[in-house]
This record gives structure tokens, sequence and C-alpha cells, in this order.
């Protein structure tokens, strides 16, 4: 009977394959773990001369990304340094990446020298020692260069784990003809007017939303982190997990509620077709969303050019000037990389010297000061946004995030379950206090089976 | 005569027949071979694995121990396995039946010789199954929205609100259709082809003697149609309980509907590729199948036994 099924028996059994494949060499990693476990504050033992020596010595790199703009980085890089070989590898985007990524690990080869990862699964590679730190390659010295959002996610206990490539400072994306059309002239400055608004969108046409919502952890953390929750503790291998008690997602459950309630927030699902098709139809009116959200926009919205504006995100508190961040990522050297310093040289050149600048070129969002403050930049404007300086809006965002969030070191477990839990209080009667209670649950269910000391 | 053929089958001495009932089954063995050395590879290598890969457990933070039966004790008690396994399990007994009941009408329909365009029917009907599974979820899951598709325009023609298909309540049962559409031509093709090897004497028979239409069916087809239903009804219980590819396609438009424990072999996919839980998840494969196994020989002996 069984052509699908079969198929879905194959999957599984390449599931259990991979399985298989990384659990076989889960006893020597141990081993490797040992010698490889490099003090945390070390002070630079590798100078400036020395990578520009590792450059000209040359050597192959296998970089692992997806990030579109590194193809004409790796490029300029190689005709730079001829004696360095590339090989830009797309193993997959985020979660199918950090899969592969963790396998090769375990099975001890294949792991590429570099590798493209999200901040917020970050801290799962640096507690497994699957990440290099990059101290030793003088990396502490460029406190300054990043802004302090990404930076911050980079850093931990002394040690920096990766360096920054992009971000994804929040603002509100929205359609200016919707808002004019329902009489709304200024955007919201506070969630409580996004909440007013949202109501008069929907009155006046049922089928208009002022956003999309079913359930994102992205989204979710990133609007209790402005509004200054800290629900995650991360001490080493002590962790705490309360959404409970902690204030900030107290105000982000008591202005959400209100919107789900109220059925207010489209039930269809971000990057799907019919959010596209929504955006594009007028339907859905804005979105909460990182900076890196403009090319997403023009490219997937063609017939919105010239209506869309970007503004601050709206604020927890009247005049406030909060905000925090969503999505970015970061390269980071692989502790299994058998030439570590070309590839901190590469990582050097690709996020902070000249394909930074290549990269914004291109339409990525910038995480180095220097980009982020060049007035090109910020004076640059875009047709798709009206001929509005959205980088401005952008820019000042980056400056504005709240500092003291950190992620679970197995954030990216936790999030694979957030609708689980937390996706209830969407599509029944669940209050989303008591869906994010359950996460908070489960997550430290993970979390102690994993051997860690939960709080 | 019978003196011939006794002296044909005098046996030799008992030495030189033991000799060559050796050689005889080392020829069988040696034909088999290539065959039992992929076997071993990919079926029972992996299985053997798997058994292995559950008696330990991997850590985050602690590294690799062997644990025993702790994984299957665990298995047990978790009510996300229970819970994935009882929706299949709800699923097997109400679509199945479903199915093979439509494919079972059909199968007759077509039979009957009564039909006009038989041939285009039989192939409409079986045509769905040449669809990929993938394609055919995604393409129902198109028509499942209630705000772009089919049922979104059904209600804007009607003034109508059509219940969501990818709500938690009804999602199973959308589930169930997309499966019916896609297997009932391929079940009834198994069961017509059955009936067409019934001796057409037997039907001639039948009308001398003034037999009836349902009466030919009850007495001559059906009866013809057990060993084809059984064959179908195990495979189904099988499909049943490995059911993936509609869930894990669906999720994506109905997240909140879908759990990552929605079935017990997405559950298994999640563990290992969202949790990092593999020895856990050869668990899980592990309980699953050995209860497919049990459930699907539990309908094999009942269904010999009414033969018998």
């Amino acid at each position: 009977m069984t052509i699908s099924r079969r198929r879905g028996v194959l999957l599984g059994a390449s599931a259990l394959a991979v399985a298989l494949a990384a659990t076989a060499c889960g006893s020597s990693s141990s081993s490797g773990k040992s010698s490889s476990s490099s003090g945390g504050a070390q002070s630079a033992t590798v100078s400036d001369a020395d990578l520009q020596a590792a450059l000209t010595a040359g050597g192959n790199l296998t970089v692992w990304a997806w990030e579109p703009t590194l193809k004409k980085v790796v490029a300029d890089f190689q005709t730079k340094y001829p004696n360095v070989h590339v090989n830009l590898v797309n193993a997959g985007t985020n979660k199918d990446e950090y899969t592969a990524l963790q396998n090769a690990v375990k099975a001890g080869k294949g792991v590429p020298d570099v590798a493209h990862i999200e901040y917020y699964a970050l801290p799962q590679f640096e507690l497994a020692k699957s990440v290099a730190n990059l101290t030793e390659f003088g990396a502490d010295k460029l406190d300054g260069t990043f802004t302090p959002g990404p930076w911050s996610a980079v850093k931990k206990d002394g040690g920096v784990y990766g360096l920054p490539m992009d971000s994804g400072p929040m603002a509100l994306f929205y359609n200016k003809t919707v808002f004019d059309k329902f009489g709304i002239t200024t955007p919201p400055a506070t969630w409580d007017e996004y909440i007013a608004d949202a109501k008069k969108i929907h009155d006046a046409d049922p089928s208009v939303f002022i956003s999309n919502d079913t359930g994102d952890p992205g989204l979710t953390t990133s609007l209790i982190w402005q509004a200054g929750g800290k629900p995650y503790t991360v001490d080493g291998t002590t962790v705490g997990v309360n959404f409970a008690s902690d204030p900030g997602t107290q105000k982000f459950t008591a202005a959400w509620q209100q919107l789900i309630d109220g059925k207010l927030l489209a039930p269809i699902t971000s990057w799907s077709d019919a959010w596209y098709q929504g955006m594009a139809s007028g339907k859905i009116a804005s979105l909460s969303i990182g900076a890196w959200m403009p090319s997403s926009l023009e490219s997937g919205v063609k017939g919105g050019s010239g209506q869309w504006r970007v503004a601050p995100l709206p604020q927890w508190t009247a005049g406030a000037k909060a905000s925090s961040e969503n999505g970015g990522s970061s390269l980071a050297v692989m502790q299994a990389s058998s030439n570590k310093k070309l590839a901190y040289a590469f990582l050097k050149y690709a996020t902070v010297d000249e394909g930074a600048q290549s990269r914004v070129d291109n339409g990525a969002f910038p995480a180095t000061t220097k980009q982020l403050n060049s007035p090109d930049f910020l004076n640059k404007t875009d047709a798709y946004f009206g001929d509005q300086k959205i980088n401005q809006v952008l820019a000042d965002s980056a400056a504005a995030v709240t500092p003291g969030w950190s992620y679970l070191p197995f954030q990216v477990y936790a999030n694979s379950i957030f609708n689980d839990t937390v996706g209830k209080a969407y599509v029944s009667g669940t209050k989303l206090s008591d869906g994010l209670k359950a996460w908070q649950d489960a997550s430290i269910k993970y979390g102690k089976d994993q051997g860690f000391t939960v709080k | 005569m019978a003196s011939l053929s006794a002296d044909h089958a005098r046996p030799g001495p008992p030495a030189a027949r033991a000799r060559r009932k050796t050689r005889r089954s080392l020829v069988g063995w040696k034909f088999v071979s290539p065959f039992m050395a992929l076997f071993a590879l990919v079926f029972l290598a992996p299985i053997g694995y798997s058994i292995y890969l559950s008696l330990y457990k991997t850590r985050l933070i602690g590294g690799t121990q062997f644990v025993g039966a702790q994984n299957y004790t665990e298995a047990f008690q978790d009510s996300q396995f229970w819970s994935g396994f009882g929706r299949v399990a709800l699923f097997l007994m109400v679509q199945v039946p479903i199915m093979l009941g439509l494919a079972l009408l059909l199968a007759l329909a077509i039979d009957s010789g009564r039909l006009y365009g038989a041939a285009f029917f039989r192939i409409s009907v079986f045509l769905p199954y040449a669809v990929p599974a993938v394609v055919a979820t995604l393409m129902w899951g198109f028509m499942y929205g209630t705000r772009f598709g089919l049922i979104g325009n059904l209600d804007k023609a009607f003034g109508v609100t059509l219940p969501d298909p990818l709500s938690p309540d009804l999602i199973l049962a959308s589930i169930g259709n997309i499966v019916t559409w896609q297997w009932v031509g391929y079940n009834m093709l198994i069961l017509y082809s059955a009936l067409r090897v019934v001796n057409p004497s037997l039907y001639e028979a039948a009308a001398i003697e003034g037999a009836g239409q349902f009466r030919i069916i009850w007495a001559i087809k059906l009866p013809a149609l057990r060993g084809a239903l059984m064959i179908a009804t195990i495979f189904s219980v099988i499909g049943s309980f490995q059911l993936f590819n509609e869930p894990s396609i669906l999720k994506h438009l109905a997240p909140n509907a879908i759990t990552t424990y929605f079935t017990p072999n997405y559950y298994a996919y999640s563990l290992s590729f969202d949790g990092q839980q593999f020895n856990y998840s050869a668990t899980v494969a592990i309980v699953m199948g050995v209860a497919t196994m049990i459930v699907a020989y539990a309908v094999q002996l009942r269904g010999m036994r009414k033969a018998g």
C-alpha cells in the first residue's frame, strides 16, 4: 500500500540512521572535549601579523552558511588571498544546519572550519564546546566594533564564541496605505495604542488584521525581552526558566491576551504563502520583526512597494525607547577545525573588514558600529518604503536594545516545543500565561533530563 | 508400474544421502546469500543498532551512560507517546474501515460490468495514488485553508462559516480524508484484481440457479475477496501506525493543531532532530515497531481463522 507510507518509514529510518551515526561516536566526543577545553579569559596569543601570515600561507577552509551575501564575500576574499580556498556550503537553513553540524561534531568528521550560527543557537554549541573560544586570536579586543546586542550574544564568561555577522533589532513595519484607510495617522507608540488600533482596523473590516501570529517563539521571547523580562537565567550548567513570575512576561501576556481574545491577530503562520498573500492584499497591516525584513518584503510582497514604512517598536512604557533583537546570526570557528587561525582570519574579513561593508551593500543589516553609523548607510533611501530613511529607525533600535537577555543553552529544542504548549492559547481557551507556564515546565523537564542544574 | 516407481525412489546408502542433502542445502544458501547479506546490512543491522542505542542515554551534560531498560520504562510512562499512539489507533479504527469499505464498493461496481466507462472510472479513482504524498498533502492543505483556500472560497461564495479543517478538533479527520483520497484507488485495484480471477462459470451457475446480484456478491464475490481484503487491511494497519508525512507537512499550516508528538513516528522524528534525544527516539521507534507487529499479526490470525 505504500509508496508514500514507505517514504515515511524511510524518513524515519534515515532519522534513525542519523541518530546512529551521531551516537556512534558519542563516547569519543567526551575524550575530544577534555583536550579542547580552552580557558575562558585567555589573553591573545595570536597577533595580527600571525593572522596575516596564515592568510598569505593559505590553505583550505570549509564554511557552512546559508546567508546569501556571503557568496560575494568569499569570492572577494579569495581574490585578495589567492592561496586560500574557501568551500562555501549551504548545509541547510537554521535548524537543519544545526542538526547536520551537531551530527558532524559527534561523528568527529566532516565538521566545517566555520559555521553560520544564529545567536539563539550559539549557547548550545558553546556549551558542548563545539565552537572555539576566539579570545586567543584577539577577538576580545574587538570590544566596541559591534553593536551591544549582538556583541553580548556571542560573549560568555569572558570568552568570545563567534563574531556577529548581522543583527535584527526590532521595528514595526507597517503598511501606511492600510493604516491611512482606517484613519490611523501615526503608527502606535505604545502597545496599548497598538491594541486600540488593532480593534479599530478589525472592527471596520473583519477581514483585515493589524498583524498575524499563530504562536512564534522568536516573536514572543523578543517582546518579553523588550519588556525587560528575563525569564531565562544561565550560569554555566545551571539554568533557570521562569515565565510565571517574570514582570516582563506579565506585561507581554496582559497585552497579547487581549489581542488573542479579541481575535485581532490573523491566524496565519509567518513565512507561509498565506502570509505573503495577506500582506500583498493588505489583510495583514503590520509586522513586529527584525531589521533584516526589508529584503524579504521587497522580494515577497512586490506589490507593496511605496506603501510600507518603518517605525520604532511600540513601547511597554509610554515615552520609553526600549528595543530587542529578533534573529541575527554569527560566524563561529568550529573547535574541530584543523586550521583555526586561518578560519578566524576569514571570520574577521567577513564580519569586521571588507566583508562587513560588502554585505551591507548587498542588503544585510550590519552588526558593526562602523557600518551602522556611516552616513551612507543612515541616509540611504528606499523607494519601497516611500523613500523613507529606514536605516535611521533601525539603527536607533539597535542602540536601544535592552541589555541582560540570555537564551537557554537548549533554546533550539525549547523553541521546537513552543507550539505544543503556548500554541494552545491560540486555538483553545488556554490562557497565554498558562501556556507559557507549560512551556517553562517542559523546558525545565528537558533541562533536568539533559543533566543541567535547574533552579 | 508400482514396482518401477518404488525402484525409482529407492534410497541410496545413508552416507551418500546425507552428503547429497548437505550439498543441496548449501546450494540453496548460496542462492539466497546475496539477499541475506543485503537483508542483514540494511534491515537487521539497523534494528540491532537501534536496540543497542535504546539501552544508553546521552545527555548534553554528562555524556553517554548505559541505562539498561530505563528508556523503555520511561516510554511506557510517557503520556506524550501514548497520546500519539492513541491517535493513530483511533485513526486506524475509523479511517481504515471507511477506506476499505469504499474500495470494496468501487471494486464491486466496476466488476459488476454495468458501469458505463468502467476503464475511465477505474483510472480516475486510481489516479490520486500516482500523486506523491507530499504533493497531495500540500494540495489538500491549500484547499483546507479557511482564509485563502477552497474552504475560504466556499465560505465567501455561500456566506457561511464552514468549520476549519485545520483546527485541533478536526485535523485528524482532515488527515483521514487525505489518506482515504490517496489510497482508496489502490485498495480498489487490489480487490478488483482478486475479483477478476473468479471463474465466470460460477456466476453462470448462480444465474441459472436464479441468484440475484446481491446474492452473488454475498455468496461468491465476498468469499473470493477474503484474502485480498486481509492483505489490504494489514497494509493499512501498518500504514496507519506509521503516519508521518501528512502531519509533518500540515504542521507548517497548523502549527498549534499538530504537536511534536502527534503520531509516534513524528514523535521519534522530533525527539532526534529537535531534541537530540537519539537514544529515546530509538526506544520509541522500537516500541512502536513491536506494537505494529503485534497488531498486524493479530489481524492476520483473525483473518486466517475466518478463512479456516
